[in-house]
């Protein structure tokens, strides 16, 4: 089962494993070599594994689906099976460099409180999320009359684990009002091209996900 | 029971152990079993914790019961434990019965078996006992330590009191304290052993005669506590043992009670009746917290440990809860921990079987430490 990890020695082979998940590149690209990390939500560890041989990190893992976590520890990963909105108050502040969210947001009971966990734990966070104010949301919404179902929102309304949908603009609000520091945030559009905040207007409605850099403000960790 | 162990190590009057209830032990004997070789930087030191009633043999043939090693899935060549990899040592424990010194030892003041004036022992002595085995084998830290249940209890005050020497640590089907519910059976085996009258006040060696039934006893209420409801309604249901009908006596009709007077008879012939009182006992007092001003995080403070806890989502001796209590307080340190829970209906001894989630992970958890030790290079690719 070790076998089948990819070569330590070569970053883009790790890159091109994940080429279906460009959140993730992106993601892998903010991390900075030999630090500490914390991924929440990690899944069966490929985000983890990944930045383990690209950037030698020092990683822990936390997921909800004990099969995951299994695999996650089979593969050599140093994971807890563990919930987003309970089990970050467990960890010390500073404990990491980065603590990242990714595609799991959306899904948490208490997301404000999640990210303030975030912040409190890592110096910074890296959160990625489905925008719900692109323009495929808002067409099926005006023109459709249903809740979106597509690739980045593959649920029913009645089966979905994602219960705090936002947009683009709604995260930025809330980072405004939690006095959370954007370093930098990418959209990417449904062909998974990437738009840079600040080049366009039309983050919110041409970006299907978004990927954010959070860092705590100094003074005003609460 | 009288049998000489291969490897022992014996510790002079100079070198007594100082218990936790202050009695100075010595001199005393430790024996063990070594797998695999020593490197010659001497960092692939596995130590593996047997259980209550285990013992040195975990991975080789018992000398009293013929019975392959109780760890053989865990240990060997290709294993997790990979004894191609790695040099493991398997002491038996303080108070135990299979060559190291307790109750059924010579007590040099009187040169009778000490039995019940054998001084009480903690699993802190048992470890304490362990680190000077070591010393003596001129081994200064360990790769990684790993037990369950009792061993497990031993793997967390390893690492509790020496950090520094314990680079990884596996602790198995275990809890950071013992609790109310265990320390309850464990009574009741110990009052089933002093109520057999062949007990003596202890003294069943002096006076030739062996508290087997009370032992006996004692292993089959163990017994059921390490099973589980389900495992044992799939194995025995309400099946007859050899009959169409129930007799309408006591004889064992049922076969899920001609299996346990099985157990209980075939366990007294490899364990001291004394030895089970002081073990059990070490187990009762065990209470990581306790001994750490009532915080369990305060054990682990600033641990660089790798740790991995593993618990099975059947056992309701040491159940999952309580080995979340430890990753808990080990995520209060931001310590590097994995925490795994096998579904499996076996109960607590599901460590001791074939659970191949288990094994898988415990074989990534050793894959990853070695390489993370450095040892990657020593025989690789035998797995997976």
């Amino acid at each position: 089962m070790a076998d089948n990890s990819p070569n330590p020695d070569n970053a883009t082979t790790g890159l091109a494993v994940l080429e279906h998940r460009i959140d993730l590149q992106i993601i892998a690209k903010m991390v900075k070599p030999d630090s500490k990390v914390l991924d929440v939500g990690c899944g069966d560890g490929e985000l983890l594994a990944l930045l383990a041989e690209m950037h030698n990190i020092d990683g822990r893992g936390m997921e909800l689906s004990q099969s995951g976590v299994n695999k996650c520890v089979a593969r050599g990963l140093s994971v807890i099976q563990g919930d987003a909105d309970r089990d970050l108050a467990e960890y010390p502040s500073d404990a990491f460099d980065f603590v990242i969210l990714s595609q799991t947001l959306q899904a948490t009971r208490n997301p404000r409180e999640v990210l303030r966990q975030m912040l409190r734990v890592g110096r910074h966070a890296i959160v990625s999320f489905p925008n719900f104010g692109s323009w495929r949301v808002r067409s099926s919404l005006f023109f459709g009359g249903r809740m979106p179902v597509n690739e980045s929102l593959p649920h029913n309304w009645y089966d979905t684990p994602n219960i705090h949908f936002c947009t683009i603009d709604d995260f930025t609000a809330l980072c405004d009002e939690m006095n959370v520091t954007v370093e930098k945030a990418v959209a990417l559009k449904a062909n998974g091209q990437k738009m840079k905040f600040g080049h366009s207007r039309f983050v919110n409605l041409l970006g299907e996900q978004a990927v954010f850099l959070l860092r705590r403000e100094i003074n005003t960790r609460s | 029971m009288n049998h000489a162990p291969e490897k022992i190590e014996h510790f002079g009057q100079d070198e007594a152990l100082v218990l936790d209830s202050g009695v100075k032990l010595g001199p005393f004997s430790m024996a063990y079993e070594t797998y695999g070789e020593l490197n010659n930087d001497k960092s692939n030191v596995v130590l593996v914790c047997h259980a209550l009633t285990g013992d040195q043999y975990a991975a080789s043939t018992h000398p009293i019961t013929g019975k392959p090693g109780w760890w053989s899935r865990m240990v060997g060549p290709g294993r997790p434990v990979d004894t191609e990899r790695f040099f493991v040592i398997c002491p038996n424990v303080i108070g135990s019965c299979l060559g190291s010194t307790g109750p059924a030892s010579i007590n040099p003041e009187t040169g009778e078996p000490y039995g019940i004036c054998f001084p009480v022992i903690t699993i802190n002595d048992m470890v304490k006992a362990q680190a000077q085995l070591l010393e003596r084998l001129g081994i200064d830290d360990l790769f990684c330590v790993i037990g369950g249940s009792m061993g497990g209890m031993l793997v967390l005050q390893w690492a509790a009191s020496y950090p520094e020497k314990v680079f990884a640590a596996a602790p198995i089907a275990t809890a950071a304290r013992h609790s109310s519910q265990n320390i309850a059976f464990h009574e009741v085996g110990r009052q089933a052993i002093m109520a057999d009258p062949e007990w003596c006040g202890g003294r069943y060696a002096q006076e030739g005669r062996n508290p087997k039934k009370g032992l006996a006893v004692a292993r089959m209420a163990a017994h059921i506590t390490y099973l589980s409801e389900n495992a044992l309604h799939r194995k025995f249901g309400r099946n007859l043992q050899d009959r169409d009908a129930v007799t309408f006596g006591f004889d064992a009709d049922f076969q899920v009670e001609s299996y346990l007077r099985y157990q209980g008879v075939s366990f007294v012939d490899r364990f001291d009746a004394n030895s089970y009182l002081y073990v059990t006992r070490a187990m009762d007092y065990f209470d990581l917290a306790q001994a750490h001003g009532g915080a369990l995080a305060a054990a682990f403070k600033g641990t660089k440990t790798r740790f991995c806890v593993v618990s099975f989502t059947s056992d309701w001796l040491f159940p999952t809860e309580e080995s979340r209590e430890i990753v808990q307080a080990l995520n209060a340190n931001a310590a590097n921990v994995s925490f795994v829970e096998i579904e499996t209906d076996k109960g607590h001894d599901s460590f001791l079987l074939d659970e191949p989630e288990m094994i898988d992970a415990m074989d990534g958890f050793f894959r990853s430490a070695a390489r993370a030790r450095g040892l990657e290079d020593q025989g690789k690719g035998s797995h997976g």
